[in-house]
Protein backbone atom coordinates (compact mmCIF):
# COMPACT_ATOMS: atom_id res chain seq x y z
CA UNK A 1 0.00 0.00 0.00
CA UNK A 2 1.38 3.22 -1.22
CA UNK A 3 0.43 6.50 0.52
CA UNK A 4 1.21 9.79 -0.36
CA UNK A 5 0.51 12.01 1.89
CA UNK A 6 -2.64 14.77 1.01
CA UNK A 7 -1.15 18.21 1.45
CA UNK A 8 -3.81 20.02 3.62
CA UNK A 9 -6.27 22.01 2.00
CA UNK A 10 -4.76 25.04 3.95
CA UNK A 11 -1.80 27.32 3.30
CA UNK A 12 1.46 25.31 2.64
CA UNK A 13 3.14 27.65 5.42
CA UNK A 14 0.40 27.24 7.29
CA UNK A 15 2.24 23.81 8.74
CA UNK A 16 5.88 23.74 9.92
CA UNK A 17 7.49 21.34 8.04
CA UNK A 18 8.74 19.27 10.79
CA UNK A 19 5.32 18.68 12.49
CA UNK A 20 4.33 16.95 8.98
CA UNK A 21 7.32 14.87 8.73
CA UNK A 22 6.02 13.15 12.22
CA UNK A 23 2.91 13.11 10.87
CA UNK A 24 4.02 10.97 8.13
CA UNK A 25 6.13 9.06 10.20
CA UNK A 26 3.31 8.27 12.36
CA UNK A 27 1.04 7.65 9.21
CA UNK A 28 3.51 4.96 7.89
CA UNK A 29 4.31 3.07 11.81
CA UNK A 30 0.75 3.29 11.98
CA UNK A 31 -0.25 1.51 8.66
CA UNK A 32 3.02 -1.08 9.32
CA UNK A 33 1.84 -2.22 12.43
CA UNK A 34 -1.86 -2.85 11.45
CA UNK A 35 -1.19 -4.30 8.07
CA UNK A 36 -0.11 -7.79 9.37
CA UNK A 37 -4.01 -8.24 11.04
CA UNK A 38 -5.81 -6.17 8.31
CA UNK A 39 -4.28 -8.68 5.70
CA UNK A 40 -4.55 -12.21 7.11
CA UNK A 41 -8.21 -10.81 7.99
CA UNK A 42 -8.68 -9.93 4.17
CA UNK A 43 -7.01 -13.41 3.19
CA UNK A 44 -9.00 -15.74 4.96
CA UNK A 45 -12.49 -13.77 4.57
CA UNK A 46 -12.40 -11.68 1.51
CA UNK A 47 -10.43 -14.13 -0.58
CA UNK A 48 -12.46 -17.00 -0.12
CA UNK A 49 -15.77 -14.80 -0.64
CA UNK A 50 -14.43 -13.83 -4.03
CA UNK A 51 -14.08 -17.52 -4.70
CA UNK A 52 -17.09 -18.61 -3.43
CA UNK A 53 -18.55 -15.17 -5.87
CA UNK A 54 -16.49 -17.30 -8.64
CA UNK A 55 -17.85 -20.78 -8.21
CA UNK A 56 -20.98 -20.03 -7.72
CA UNK A 57 -21.63 -19.37 -11.42
CA UNK A 58 -20.52 -22.99 -12.07
CA UNK A 59 -22.74 -26.08 -11.97
CA UNK A 60 -19.60 -28.14 -9.94
CA UNK A 61 -20.29 -31.11 -8.24
CA UNK A 62 -17.68 -32.79 -6.25
CA UNK A 63 -18.60 -35.89 -6.84
CA UNK A 64 -18.14 -35.21 -10.64
CA UNK A 65 -15.22 -32.59 -10.72
CA UNK A 66 -14.70 -32.65 -14.59
CA UNK A 67 -18.06 -31.88 -15.23
CA UNK A 68 -17.71 -28.42 -13.96
CA UNK A 69 -18.95 -26.34 -16.52
CA UNK A 70 -20.69 -22.16 -16.48
CA UNK A 71 -24.25 -21.86 -16.04
CA UNK A 72 -23.62 -18.04 -15.55
CA UNK A 73 -26.67 -17.03 -13.14
CA UNK A 74 -28.36 -20.24 -13.42
CA UNK A 75 -27.58 -21.18 -9.72
CA UNK A 76 -29.04 -18.18 -8.28
CA UNK A 77 -32.27 -18.58 -10.05
CA UNK A 78 -32.60 -22.07 -9.12
CA UNK A 79 -32.17 -20.96 -5.25
CA UNK A 80 -34.65 -17.71 -5.91
CA UNK A 81 -37.01 -19.72 -7.11
CA UNK A 82 -36.91 -22.63 -4.87
CA UNK A 83 -39.52 -22.16 -2.07
CA UNK A 84 -37.21 -24.18 0.08
CA UNK A 85 -34.98 -21.35 -0.01
CA UNK A 86 -37.37 -18.87 1.16
CA UNK A 87 -38.99 -21.22 3.57
CA UNK A 88 -35.22 -21.02 5.23
CA UNK A 89 -35.07 -17.40 5.00
CA UNK A 90 -38.35 -17.09 6.86
CA UNK A 91 -37.20 -19.35 9.95
CA UNK A 92 -33.58 -17.66 9.79
CA UNK A 93 -35.69 -14.27 10.88
CA UNK A 94 -38.32 -15.65 12.85
CA UNK A 95 -34.81 -17.02 14.98
CA UNK A 96 -33.24 -14.21 14.91
CA UNK A 97 -36.57 -12.21 16.03
CA UNK A 98 -37.77 -14.49 18.81
CA UNK A 99 -34.48 -14.83 20.41
CA UNK A 100 -33.42 -11.76 20.68
CA UNK A 101 -36.30 -10.46 21.92
CA UNK A 102 -36.51 -13.19 24.73
CA UNK A 103 -33.03 -12.07 25.55
CA UNK A 104 -33.10 -8.53 25.66
CA UNK A 105 -36.03 -9.39 28.12
CA UNK A 106 -34.42 -11.53 30.22
CA UNK A 107 -30.68 -10.10 29.84
CA UNK A 108 -32.28 -6.61 30.93
CA UNK A 109 -33.70 -8.74 34.05
CA UNK A 110 -30.57 -10.21 35.07
CA UNK A 111 -28.47 -6.89 34.55
CA UNK A 112 -31.01 -5.01 36.51
CA UNK A 113 -30.53 -7.64 39.70
CA UNK A 114 -26.76 -7.84 39.16
CA UNK A 115 -26.54 -4.23 39.33
CA UNK A 116 -28.76 -3.45 42.31
CA UNK A 117 -27.02 -6.66 44.11
CA UNK A 118 -24.44 -6.15 46.91
CA UNK A 119 -23.95 -9.65 48.05
CA UNK A 120 -22.86 -12.71 46.55
CA UNK A 121 -21.29 -10.43 43.46
CA UNK A 122 -18.65 -12.86 42.14
CA UNK A 123 -21.32 -15.84 42.56
CA UNK A 124 -23.50 -14.24 40.09
CA UNK A 125 -20.89 -12.85 37.57
CA UNK A 126 -19.29 -16.61 37.53
CA UNK A 127 -22.53 -18.23 37.29
CA UNK A 128 -23.49 -15.89 34.18
CA UNK A 129 -20.30 -16.52 32.51
CA UNK A 130 -20.64 -20.27 32.55
CA UNK A 131 -23.13 -20.35 29.51
CA UNK A 132 -21.47 -17.70 27.66
CA UNK A 133 -18.36 -19.78 28.24
CA UNK A 134 -19.53 -23.65 27.51
CA UNK A 135 -19.82 -24.87 23.96
CA UNK A 136 -22.61 -24.14 21.90
CA UNK A 137 -23.01 -28.35 20.79
CA UNK A 138 -22.95 -29.15 24.77
CA UNK A 139 -25.62 -26.69 25.43
CA UNK A 140 -27.32 -27.98 22.53
CA UNK A 141 -26.70 -31.78 23.73
CA UNK A 142 -27.76 -30.91 27.19
CA UNK A 143 -31.08 -29.21 26.05
CA UNK A 144 -32.02 -31.92 23.81
CA UNK A 145 -31.85 -34.58 26.25
CA UNK A 146 -33.72 -32.22 28.88
CA UNK A 147 -36.12 -32.07 25.75
CA UNK A 148 -36.30 -36.04 24.71
CA UNK A 149 -39.65 -37.90 26.39
CA UNK A 150 -37.57 -41.17 27.39
CA UNK A 151 -35.31 -39.55 29.99
CA UNK A 152 -35.62 -35.74 30.16
CA UNK A 153 -36.68 -34.02 32.81
CA UNK A 154 -39.11 -30.79 30.66
CA UNK A 155 -42.28 -32.90 30.53
CA UNK A 156 -42.23 -33.92 33.85
CA UNK A 157 -41.63 -30.19 35.03
CA UNK A 158 -44.19 -28.96 32.81
CA UNK A 159 -47.67 -28.92 33.98
CA UNK A 160 -49.55 -28.45 30.58
CA UNK A 161 -47.88 -30.93 28.97
CA UNK A 162 -48.10 -35.07 28.86
CA UNK A 163 -45.17 -37.18 29.84
CA UNK A 164 -44.73 -38.74 26.03
CA UNK A 165 -45.18 -35.19 24.44
CA UNK A 166 -42.45 -35.84 21.46
CA UNK A 167 -40.73 -31.93 21.34
CA UNK A 168 -38.89 -33.30 18.45
CA UNK A 169 -41.86 -34.80 16.32
CA UNK A 170 -43.12 -31.33 15.00
CA UNK A 171 -41.77 -27.68 14.29
CA UNK A 172 -42.89 -25.37 16.16
CA UNK A 173 -42.00 -27.37 19.46
CA UNK A 174 -39.01 -28.49 17.52
CA UNK A 175 -38.12 -24.73 16.94
CA UNK A 176 -38.85 -23.57 20.60
CA UNK A 177 -36.45 -26.53 22.17
CA UNK A 178 -33.79 -24.79 19.75
CA UNK A 179 -34.88 -21.34 20.86
CA UNK A 180 -34.48 -22.36 24.12
CA UNK A 181 -31.13 -23.65 23.92
CA UNK A 182 -29.91 -20.62 21.91
CA UNK A 183 -31.34 -18.17 24.50
CA UNK A 184 -29.98 -20.04 27.20
CA UNK A 185 -26.75 -19.73 25.45
CA UNK A 186 -26.65 -16.33 24.84
CA UNK A 187 -28.62 -14.26 27.18
CA UNK A 188 -25.10 -13.73 29.49
CA UNK A 189 -23.61 -11.77 26.95
CA UNK A 190 -27.16 -9.77 26.23
CA UNK A 191 -26.94 -8.87 30.20
CA UNK A 192 -23.07 -8.47 30.48
CA UNK A 193 -23.28 -5.08 27.90
CA UNK A 194 -26.70 -4.11 29.22
CA UNK A 195 -25.07 -3.98 32.53
CA UNK A 196 -22.20 -1.97 31.44
CA UNK A 197 -24.95 0.63 30.00
CA UNK A 198 -27.26 0.66 33.15
CA UNK A 199 -23.92 1.30 35.11
CA UNK A 200 -23.57 4.57 32.96
CA UNK A 201 -26.76 5.96 34.14
CA UNK A 202 -26.85 8.47 36.90
CA UNK A 203 -28.06 7.50 40.00
CA UNK A 204 -28.92 11.19 40.52
CA UNK A 205 -31.55 11.27 37.50
CA UNK A 206 -32.72 8.21 39.13
CA UNK A 207 -33.43 9.70 42.50
CA UNK A 208 -34.48 12.53 41.48
CA UNK A 209 -37.29 10.97 39.56
CA UNK A 210 -37.63 8.70 42.56
CA UNK A 211 -38.59 12.35 44.71
CA UNK A 212 -40.67 13.46 42.11
CA UNK A 213 -43.07 10.47 42.39
CA UNK A 214 -42.50 8.37 39.78
CA UNK A 215 -43.11 4.73 40.29
CA UNK A 216 -40.80 2.33 39.29
CA UNK A 217 -42.17 1.28 36.37
CA UNK A 218 -42.10 5.34 35.24
CA UNK A 219 -38.49 5.56 36.40
CA UNK A 220 -37.90 2.43 34.66
CA UNK A 221 -39.57 3.51 30.96
CA UNK A 222 -38.79 7.45 31.37
CA UNK A 223 -35.41 7.61 32.58
CA UNK A 224 -33.44 4.41 32.77
CA UNK A 225 -34.14 2.77 29.39
CA UNK A 226 -33.86 6.25 26.90
CA UNK A 227 -30.73 6.33 28.72
CA UNK A 228 -29.43 3.55 27.72
CA UNK A 229 -30.23 3.67 24.23
CA UNK A 230 -26.44 3.12 22.96
CA UNK A 231 -26.50 0.45 25.01
CA UNK A 232 -29.11 -1.35 24.07
CA UNK A 233 -28.68 -0.73 19.82
CA UNK A 234 -25.07 -2.16 20.26
CA UNK A 235 -26.21 -5.61 21.73
CA UNK A 236 -29.51 -6.12 19.70
CA UNK A 237 -27.37 -5.14 16.61
CA UNK A 238 -24.39 -7.53 17.93
CA UNK A 239 -26.75 -10.54 18.87
CA UNK A 240 -29.11 -10.11 15.75
CA UNK A 241 -26.23 -10.58 13.27
CA UNK A 242 -25.40 -13.31 15.66
CA UNK A 243 -28.45 -14.95 16.00
CA UNK A 244 -29.24 -14.47 11.94
CA UNK A 245 -26.27 -17.16 11.68
CA UNK A 246 -27.91 -19.33 14.21
CA UNK A 247 -26.28 -23.43 12.73
CA UNK A 248 -24.43 -25.65 16.21
CA UNK A 249 -27.88 -26.12 17.76
CA UNK A 250 -29.89 -26.68 14.69
CA UNK A 251 -27.13 -28.95 13.74
CA UNK A 252 -27.11 -30.95 17.57
CA UNK A 253 -30.30 -30.78 18.12
CA UNK A 254 -32.54 -31.78 14.66
CA UNK A 255 -30.34 -31.91 12.11
CA UNK A 256 -32.73 -29.39 10.56
CA UNK A 257 -35.25 -31.98 10.42
CA UNK A 258 -39.04 -31.17 10.86
CA UNK A 259 -38.52 -27.71 9.11
CA UNK A 260 -36.27 -26.52 11.52
CA UNK A 261 -33.65 -25.52 9.07
CA UNK A 262 -31.76 -22.63 9.06
CA UNK A 263 -30.41 -20.23 6.19
CA UNK A 264 -26.90 -21.74 7.30
CA UNK A 265 -27.98 -24.89 7.67
CA UNK A 266 -28.61 -25.25 3.76
CA UNK A 267 -25.81 -23.90 2.66
CA UNK A 268 -24.44 -26.38 4.47
CA UNK A 269 -26.39 -29.17 3.52
CA UNK A 270 -25.71 -28.13 -0.10
CA UNK A 271 -21.57 -27.35 -0.17
CA UNK A 272 -20.32 -30.28 2.34
CA UNK A 273 -22.62 -33.21 2.70
CA UNK A 274 -24.29 -33.38 -0.84
CA UNK A 275 -20.97 -32.11 -2.44
CA UNK A 276 -22.86 -29.23 -4.88
CA UNK A 277 -20.05 -26.76 -4.32
CA UNK A 278 -21.94 -24.65 -6.86
CA UNK A 279 -25.04 -24.44 -5.74
CA UNK A 280 -23.68 -24.38 -2.12
CA UNK A 281 -21.10 -21.22 -3.17
CA UNK A 282 -24.17 -19.32 -5.11
CA UNK A 283 -26.28 -20.02 -1.37
CA UNK A 284 -22.96 -18.90 0.64
CA UNK A 285 -23.17 -15.29 -1.24
CA UNK A 286 -26.68 -15.15 -1.05
CA UNK A 287 -26.14 -15.53 2.75
CA UNK A 288 -23.92 -12.85 2.78
CA UNK A 289 -26.02 -10.54 1.11
CA UNK A 290 -28.82 -11.67 3.28
CA UNK A 291 -26.56 -10.82 6.10
CA UNK A 292 -25.53 -7.72 4.88
CA UNK A 293 -29.02 -6.80 4.16
CA UNK A 294 -30.16 -7.09 7.61
CA UNK A 295 -27.12 -5.06 9.29
CA UNK A 296 -27.89 -2.22 7.00
CA UNK A 297 -31.53 -2.90 8.16
CA UNK A 298 -30.79 -2.76 12.10
CA UNK A 299 -28.54 -0.37 11.44
CA UNK A 300 -31.16 2.35 9.52
CA UNK A 301 -33.85 1.04 12.40
CA UNK A 302 -31.91 2.15 15.57
CA UNK A 303 -29.52 4.86 13.31
CA UNK A 304 -26.50 3.35 15.49
CA UNK A 305 -23.04 4.75 14.69
CA UNK A 306 -20.85 2.16 16.02
CA UNK A 307 -17.59 3.95 15.67
CA UNK A 308 -19.45 7.26 17.48
CA UNK A 309 -20.45 5.39 20.64
CA UNK A 310 -16.84 3.99 21.28
CA UNK A 311 -15.99 7.63 20.75
CA UNK A 312 -13.42 6.84 17.86
CA UNK A 313 -14.70 9.51 15.45
CA UNK B 1 -41.81 -8.59 49.75
CA UNK B 2 -39.73 -5.72 48.33
CA UNK B 3 -36.73 -6.96 50.38
CA UNK B 4 -37.52 -11.04 49.42
CA UNK B 5 -37.28 -9.46 45.75
CA UNK B 6 -33.88 -9.23 44.97
CA UNK B 7 -32.40 -12.70 46.56
CA UNK B 8 -34.91 -14.29 44.75
CA UNK B 9 -34.14 -12.86 41.49
CA UNK B 10 -29.86 -13.47 42.64
CA UNK B 11 -31.62 -17.22 43.20
CA UNK B 12 -33.13 -17.31 39.63
CA UNK B 13 -30.35 -16.21 38.22
CA UNK B 14 -27.94 -19.10 39.15
CA UNK B 15 -30.52 -21.62 38.61
CA UNK B 16 -31.10 -20.13 35.00
CA UNK B 17 -27.53 -20.39 34.41
CA UNK B 18 -26.13 -23.15 36.15
CA UNK B 19 -29.24 -25.88 35.36
CA UNK B 20 -28.58 -27.52 32.21
CA UNK B 21 -24.84 -27.78 33.82
CA UNK B 22 -26.06 -29.37 36.36
CA UNK B 23 -28.39 -31.92 34.00
CA UNK B 24 -25.38 -32.67 31.86
CA UNK B 25 -23.35 -33.65 34.81
CA UNK B 26 -26.35 -35.52 36.31
CA UNK B 27 -27.07 -37.37 32.66
CA UNK B 28 -23.23 -38.22 32.91
CA UNK B 29 -23.42 -40.45 36.19
CA UNK B 30 -26.14 -42.41 34.97
CA UNK B 31 -26.06 -45.50 33.03
CA UNK B 32 -26.78 -45.69 29.45
CA UNK B 33 -29.67 -48.40 29.92
CA UNK B 34 -31.33 -46.55 32.48
CA UNK B 35 -31.50 -43.55 29.05
CA UNK B 36 -31.93 -45.19 26.50
CA UNK B 37 -35.04 -47.32 28.22
CA UNK B 38 -36.64 -44.12 30.08
CA UNK B 39 -35.98 -46.33 33.60
CA UNK B 40 -34.79 -43.56 35.44
CA UNK B 41 -36.97 -40.38 33.89
CA UNK B 42 -36.03 -38.32 37.26
CA UNK B 43 -33.28 -35.43 37.20
CA UNK B 44 -31.07 -36.95 39.71
CA UNK B 45 -29.46 -40.55 39.41
CA UNK B 46 -30.98 -42.14 42.02
CA UNK B 47 -31.65 -45.60 40.57
CA UNK B 48 -29.23 -45.41 37.98
CA UNK B 49 -26.40 -44.16 39.35
CA UNK B 50 -23.14 -45.56 37.47
CA UNK B 51 -20.40 -44.05 39.53
CA UNK B 52 -17.24 -43.16 37.31
CA UNK B 53 -18.21 -45.60 34.39
CA UNK B 54 -19.19 -43.21 31.91
CA UNK B 55 -15.77 -40.57 32.53
CA UNK B 56 -13.42 -43.81 32.26
CA UNK B 57 -15.43 -44.98 29.28
CA UNK B 58 -14.80 -42.04 27.56
CA UNK B 59 -11.27 -40.98 28.78
CA UNK B 60 -10.59 -44.54 26.99
CA UNK B 61 -11.47 -43.77 24.13
CA UNK B 62 -8.40 -42.54 21.65
CA UNK B 63 -10.57 -40.40 19.26
CA UNK B 64 -12.03 -38.46 22.25
CA UNK B 65 -8.11 -37.87 24.27
CA UNK B 66 -6.94 -37.20 20.62
CA UNK B 67 -9.99 -34.28 19.61
CA UNK B 68 -9.82 -32.67 23.01
CA UNK B 69 -5.45 -32.57 22.40
CA UNK B 70 -6.64 -31.08 18.70
CA UNK B 71 -9.13 -28.81 20.09
CA UNK B 72 -6.36 -27.35 22.88
CA UNK B 73 -3.60 -26.84 20.23
CA UNK B 74 -5.53 -25.44 17.57
CA UNK B 75 -7.20 -22.85 20.14
CA UNK B 76 -3.91 -22.14 21.78
CA UNK B 77 -2.20 -21.43 18.64
CA UNK B 78 -4.60 -19.22 16.95
CA UNK B 79 -5.12 -17.60 20.26
CA UNK B 80 -1.37 -16.90 20.35
CA UNK B 81 -1.09 -15.90 16.91
CA UNK B 82 -4.63 -14.09 16.32
CA UNK B 83 -3.26 -11.36 20.00
CA UNK B 84 -0.29 -11.07 18.81
CA UNK B 85 -1.45 -9.27 15.50
CA UNK B 86 -4.11 -7.84 16.82
CA UNK B 87 -1.61 -5.70 19.91
CA UNK B 88 0.22 -4.74 16.92
CA UNK B 89 -2.74 -3.16 15.09
CA UNK B 90 -4.77 -2.15 18.26
CA UNK B 91 -1.22 -0.30 19.50
CA UNK B 92 -1.39 1.90 16.64
CA UNK B 93 -5.27 2.26 16.93
CA UNK B 94 -4.89 3.80 20.31
CA UNK B 95 -1.62 5.62 20.28
CA UNK B 96 -0.87 6.74 16.62
CA UNK B 97 -2.92 9.46 14.34
CA UNK B 98 -2.78 7.78 10.98
CA UNK B 99 -5.20 7.58 8.28
CA UNK B 100 -7.10 4.23 7.87
CA UNK B 101 -8.08 3.74 11.45
CA UNK B 102 -11.51 3.86 10.77
CA UNK B 103 -11.08 1.83 8.39
CA UNK B 104 -9.74 -0.91 9.83
CA UNK B 105 -12.13 -1.09 12.78
CA UNK B 106 -14.55 -1.01 10.26
CA UNK B 107 -13.19 -3.59 8.62
CA UNK B 108 -13.01 -5.86 12.10
CA UNK B 109 -16.57 -5.60 12.71
CA UNK B 110 -17.45 -6.27 9.23
CA UNK B 111 -16.18 -9.19 8.98
CA UNK B 112 -16.82 -10.02 13.14
CA UNK B 113 -20.63 -9.88 11.76
CA UNK B 114 -19.49 -12.29 8.83
CA UNK B 115 -21.58 -15.34 8.67
CA UNK B 116 -19.21 -17.86 9.06
CA UNK B 117 -20.63 -20.73 7.15
CA UNK B 118 -20.15 -18.54 4.06
CA UNK B 119 -16.89 -18.97 4.20
CA UNK B 120 -17.14 -23.44 4.37
CA UNK B 121 -18.10 -24.16 1.03
CA UNK B 122 -15.02 -22.00 -0.63
CA UNK B 123 -12.49 -23.03 1.61
CA UNK B 124 -13.47 -26.98 1.82
CA UNK B 125 -12.60 -26.46 -2.00
CA UNK B 126 -9.52 -24.40 -1.35
CA UNK B 127 -7.92 -26.56 1.58
CA UNK B 128 -8.14 -29.42 -0.01
CA UNK B 129 -5.96 -28.16 -2.89
CA UNK B 130 -3.53 -26.38 -1.11
CA UNK B 131 -3.80 -29.53 1.10
CA UNK B 132 -4.53 -27.95 4.07
CA UNK B 133 -8.09 -30.05 4.38
CA UNK B 134 -7.83 -32.15 8.32
CA UNK B 135 -4.82 -30.62 8.91
CA UNK B 136 -4.02 -28.44 12.00
CA UNK B 137 -3.46 -25.32 10.13
CA UNK B 138 -6.47 -26.11 7.96
CA UNK B 139 -8.07 -24.87 11.29
CA UNK B 140 -6.17 -22.34 12.52
CA UNK B 141 -6.13 -20.02 9.50
CA UNK B 142 -10.25 -19.77 9.07
CA UNK B 143 -9.84 -19.91 13.39
CA UNK B 144 -7.84 -16.38 13.23
CA UNK B 145 -10.84 -14.73 10.31
CA UNK B 146 -13.36 -14.40 13.75
CA UNK B 147 -10.91 -14.16 16.70
CA UNK B 148 -8.89 -11.53 15.13
CA UNK B 149 -12.15 -8.80 15.28
CA UNK B 150 -12.81 -9.82 18.27
CA UNK B 151 -9.25 -9.36 19.66
CA UNK B 152 -8.48 -5.79 17.86
CA UNK B 153 -12.11 -4.01 19.64
CA UNK B 154 -11.10 -5.92 23.07
CA UNK B 155 -7.49 -4.21 22.98
CA UNK B 156 -7.84 -1.04 21.09
CA UNK B 157 -10.58 -0.18 24.00
CA UNK B 158 -8.18 -1.28 26.36
CA UNK B 159 -5.17 0.72 25.39
CA UNK B 160 -6.91 3.51 25.19
CA UNK B 161 -7.24 3.89 28.69
CA UNK B 162 -3.78 3.36 29.59
CA UNK B 163 -1.55 6.89 30.07
CA UNK B 164 0.81 6.55 27.52
CA UNK B 165 2.60 9.80 28.99
CA UNK B 166 4.05 7.73 31.45
CA UNK B 167 6.33 6.10 28.77
CA UNK B 168 7.70 9.86 28.41
CA UNK B 169 7.50 10.66 31.80
CA UNK B 170 10.51 7.70 32.62
CA UNK B 171 12.40 8.94 30.06
CA UNK B 172 13.13 12.18 30.76
CA UNK B 173 13.99 10.57 34.26
CA UNK B 174 16.33 9.00 32.39
CA UNK B 175 14.91 5.39 31.65
CA UNK B 176 15.85 4.55 27.72
CA UNK B 177 12.93 4.02 25.32
CA UNK B 178 13.12 0.23 25.65
CA UNK B 179 13.19 0.43 29.35
CA UNK B 180 10.10 2.98 29.52
CA UNK B 181 8.70 0.61 27.36
CA UNK B 182 9.49 -2.33 29.26
CA UNK B 183 8.78 -1.57 32.80
CA UNK B 184 6.00 1.02 32.39
CA UNK B 185 4.16 0.34 29.05
CA UNK B 186 4.07 -3.77 29.34
CA UNK B 187 2.46 -4.06 32.99
CA UNK B 188 -0.02 -1.64 32.37
CA UNK B 189 -0.89 -3.38 28.78
CA UNK B 190 -0.59 -6.99 30.06
CA UNK B 191 -3.84 -7.32 31.46
CA UNK B 192 -5.91 -5.88 28.38
CA UNK B 193 -3.99 -8.27 26.47
CA UNK B 194 -4.69 -11.36 28.82
CA UNK B 195 -8.32 -10.70 29.12
CA UNK B 196 -7.97 -10.27 25.03
CA UNK B 197 -6.53 -14.17 24.84
CA UNK B 198 -9.17 -15.54 27.03
CA UNK B 199 -12.02 -14.50 24.92
CA UNK B 200 -9.88 -15.25 21.88
CA UNK B 201 -9.34 -19.08 22.96
CA UNK B 202 -13.35 -19.08 24.14
CA UNK B 203 -14.22 -18.13 20.38
CA UNK B 204 -11.92 -20.72 18.96
CA UNK B 205 -13.01 -23.68 21.65
CA UNK B 206 -16.65 -23.16 20.55
CA UNK B 207 -16.20 -23.12 16.93
CA UNK B 208 -18.31 -25.81 15.18
CA UNK B 209 -19.18 -24.66 11.76
CA UNK B 210 -15.12 -24.94 10.50
CA UNK B 211 -14.61 -28.08 13.06
CA UNK B 212 -17.16 -30.30 10.70
CA UNK B 213 -16.73 -28.75 7.46
CA UNK B 214 -12.68 -28.95 7.46
CA UNK B 215 -12.17 -32.22 9.05
CA UNK B 216 -12.69 -35.95 8.03
CA UNK B 217 -10.62 -38.02 10.87
CA UNK B 218 -9.56 -37.34 14.35
CA UNK B 219 -6.32 -35.85 12.35
CA UNK B 220 -7.79 -32.37 13.41
CA UNK B 221 -11.13 -32.96 14.55
CA UNK B 222 -11.54 -30.29 17.65
CA UNK B 223 -13.96 -31.60 20.39
CA UNK B 224 -17.44 -29.90 19.56
CA UNK B 225 -17.19 -31.24 16.25
CA UNK B 226 -16.05 -34.85 17.87
CA UNK B 227 -18.78 -34.52 19.94
CA UNK B 228 -21.49 -34.35 17.29
CA UNK B 229 -20.04 -37.04 15.51
CA UNK B 230 -19.46 -39.46 18.56
CA UNK B 231 -21.59 -42.32 17.91
CA UNK B 232 -20.86 -44.97 20.41
CA UNK B 233 -21.80 -48.94 20.37
CA UNK B 234 -25.28 -48.46 19.03
CA UNK B 235 -25.48 -46.19 16.03
CA UNK B 236 -29.56 -45.50 16.47
CA UNK B 237 -29.31 -44.48 19.57
CA UNK B 238 -27.14 -41.34 20.90
CA UNK B 239 -25.03 -42.67 24.11
CA UNK B 240 -25.98 -40.25 26.53
CA UNK B 241 -24.28 -41.09 29.16
CA UNK B 242 -21.20 -41.25 27.32
CA UNK B 243 -21.42 -37.87 25.63
CA UNK B 244 -22.65 -35.94 28.63
CA UNK B 245 -19.75 -37.52 30.37
CA UNK B 246 -17.38 -35.87 27.34
CA UNK B 247 -19.22 -32.97 27.33
CA UNK B 248 -18.42 -32.82 31.45
CA UNK B 249 -14.60 -33.40 30.59
CA UNK B 250 -14.71 -30.34 27.46
CA UNK B 251 -16.10 -28.24 29.40
CA UNK B 252 -13.76 -28.28 32.87
CA UNK B 253 -11.50 -26.07 31.17
CA UNK B 254 -14.12 -22.91 30.31
CA UNK B 255 -15.15 -23.59 33.66
CA UNK B 256 -11.87 -23.15 35.49
CA UNK B 257 -10.97 -20.20 33.62
CA UNK B 258 -14.35 -18.54 34.50
CA UNK B 259 -13.45 -19.05 37.98
CA UNK B 260 -10.14 -17.55 38.03
CA UNK B 261 -10.62 -14.41 36.02
CA UNK B 262 -14.22 -13.75 35.85
CA UNK B 263 -13.80 -9.87 36.33
CA UNK B 264 -11.50 -9.79 33.74
CA UNK B 265 -13.84 -11.35 31.66
CA UNK B 266 -16.31 -9.14 32.05
CA UNK B 267 -14.14 -6.42 31.78
CA UNK B 268 -13.31 -7.53 28.29
CA UNK B 269 -16.06 -8.22 27.03
CA UNK B 270 -18.01 -4.67 27.64
CA UNK B 271 -15.26 -2.90 26.74
CA UNK B 272 -14.91 -4.11 23.66
CA UNK B 273 -18.19 -3.36 22.75
CA UNK B 274 -19.57 -0.18 24.30
CA UNK B 275 -16.65 1.37 26.76
CA UNK B 276 -17.12 4.88 24.58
Amino acid sequence: MTTTIATPATKAGDIPPEVSDRTRAENRLGMKLVAPALIVMLVVTAFPILRALWLSFYNYSLTAPEDRQFVGIDNYVTALTDSLFWRDIGMTVIYMLVTVAFELVIGFAFAMIMHRVIFARGVIRTSILIPYGIITVVSGFAWQFAFTYQNGFVNGWLPFVSADFNWFGDTVPAVIAIMVSEIWKTTPFMSLLLLAGLAQVSEDMIEAAKVDGATWWQRLFKVILPNMRAAIMVAVLFRALDAYRIFDNIFVMTAGAQGTESISFLTYRQSIEQFQLGMGSALAVLLFLSVLLVAFVIVKLFRVDLAQARGES
Amino acid sequence: MRKLALPLGVALVMVWCLLPIAWIVSLSFKSQDAVSNGTDPGFLPLDSFTGWDNYTAVWDDDQFRRSILNSIGISLIATILSVALATLAAYAIARLEFKGKRFVLSTALAIAMFPVVSLVSPLFDLWRIFGLYDTWPGLIIPYMSFTLPLAIWTLSAFFREIPWELEQAAQVDGATAWQAFRKVIVPLAAPGVFTAAILTFFFAWNDFVFGITLTSTEAARPIPAALSFFVGPDPFQRPAGLLAAAAVIATIPIVIIVLLFQRKIVAGLTSGAVKG
